[in-house]
């Protein structure tokens, strides 16, 4: 059966790497980046596309820096987004 | 490796519904708190809980003294700060002379179960309608790491560098069980913020803990979450959790000591 599909976006430069995000994802998506963000710490990234939205890595991060989307198969008609979430700052931008 | 080229740089994110947000009660601004620590986390769940009742207007927090001393940077509510240990004294006051608001104490165990004991138990024995929050992370966390009455035997501290005794310091005290057998407490419960799962259940605690204030059903709920503190304790975050599941709750339950009775 198809996964959901989902996706999380992280305030990078908000992170403290403390790595519980990355040990509660049950897809194993989430590891550490090799870069450090502004404040010094190597931050966390989704490096895999298996999300399913399940928000527990954003139910376990003290800093409360990761938003979680989700599939929603009723909601067809919402414009395309794409949110560009590992570079300085967020950028989203409209798919027309 | 740049940062850009590390991770999943582009998601299209069509038809996704965002389904998780910071809440929008927890300001905006950094924590001082450490990275990985229990403190951040239940901050945030208090805030989800109060913006979710709709009670931000109404409610009144009391920081005490320890880690959690400047929760009022975080928590946009009307907060008042405590004296070491005297939270629940204020908070009595606070209640008694507005008794609409929604008031509530968060306090470490240095803060709760050793200089507050006092104030503790008998505003509880009062069943004075408030929230506690009482975190157990096992240590002095602000002071630098020593031993508090919750400490595991055996636990080395700064205050116990060789191991807590018990003959010499006593034992690990379990505040939450001495209080649950007053008529004054409601609702008793231990709860932890290491996985989703126990991050769930905390909330729905806290949850029951402010509709029973407000449906003012008498009695005062305490809602005891046993964290963690890595600096303290000397441990990544990721190994500070792994000690509280093979050890801190072993002596530490979880679970519902107090549950309100049935109608
Ligand atoms: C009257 C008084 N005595 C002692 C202190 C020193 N002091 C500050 S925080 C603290 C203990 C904090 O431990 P805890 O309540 O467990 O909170 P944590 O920092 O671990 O979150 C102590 C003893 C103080 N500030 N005031
Ligand atoms: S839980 Fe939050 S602060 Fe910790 S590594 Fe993950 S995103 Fe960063
Ligand atoms: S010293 Fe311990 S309790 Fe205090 S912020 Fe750091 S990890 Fe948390």
């Amino acid at each position: 059966m198809a996964k959901t599909r989902g996706h999380i976006s992280i305030d990078i430069d908000e992170c403290k790497g403390c790595e519980l995000c990355t040990v509660e994802c049950p897809q194993d998506g989430m590891a550490m980046s090799t870069e450090l963000n502004r404040k010094g710490y190597h931050y966390a990234l989704l490096v895999e596309d298996v999300c399913t939205g399940c928000t527990n890595c954003a139910l376990v991060c003290p800093e409360a820096v990761i938003t979680v989307y989700r599939e929603n198969k009723a909601n067809k008609t919402k414009e395309k987004v794409a949110v560009i979430t590992d570079v300085r700052d967020n950028i989203t931008v409209t798919v027309s | 490796m740049s940062a850009a080229s590390e991770g999943i740089q582009c998601a299209y994110i069509e038809d996704l519904d965002e389904v998780w947000a910071r809440p929008s009660t927890l300001i905006e601004t950094t924590m001082h708190y450490c990275p990985g620590c229990g403190h951040s986390v239940v901050h945030r769940l208090i805030m989800e809980v109060i913006r979710e009742l709709n009670i931000q207007e109404i409610a009144i927090g009391v920081a005490p003294v320890g880690c959690a001393v400047f929760a009022y940077h975080y928590m946009d509510i009307d907060m008042q700060e405590a004296a070491h240990g005297r939270a629940t004294a204020v908070a009595t006051g606070i209640k008694r002379m507005l008794p609409d608001r929604m008031v509530f104490t968060y306090q470490g165990d240095g803060d709760l179960a050793a200089i507050g004991t006092a104030e503790t138990i008998h505003t509880i024995n009062r069943g004075e309608n408030i929230v506690m929050v009482f975190i157990n992370n096992g240590i002095y966390g602000m002071t630098g790491g020593q031993m508090a009455p919750t400490t595991l035997e055996g636990s080395i501290t700064s205050t116990t560098p060789s191991g807590r005794d018990l003959a010499m310091h006593g034992h690990p005290l379990k505040i939450t069980e001495m209080i649950a057998m007053l008529p004054g407490a409601y609702y008793v419960t231990r709860q932890a913020v290491n996985t989703a799962k126990a991050v769930r259940k905390t909330k729905r605690a806290l949850m029951n803990a402010f509709k029973y204030q407000m449906e003012g059903k008498g009695g005062t709920s305490f809602i005891e979450v046993v964290s963690n503190c890595p600096s303290g304790w000397k441990m990544t975050p990721i190994e500070s959790n792994q000690w509280l599941e093979n050890h801190i709750f072993k002596n530490f339950e979880l679970g519902d000591i107090k549950t309100p009775p049935k109608e």
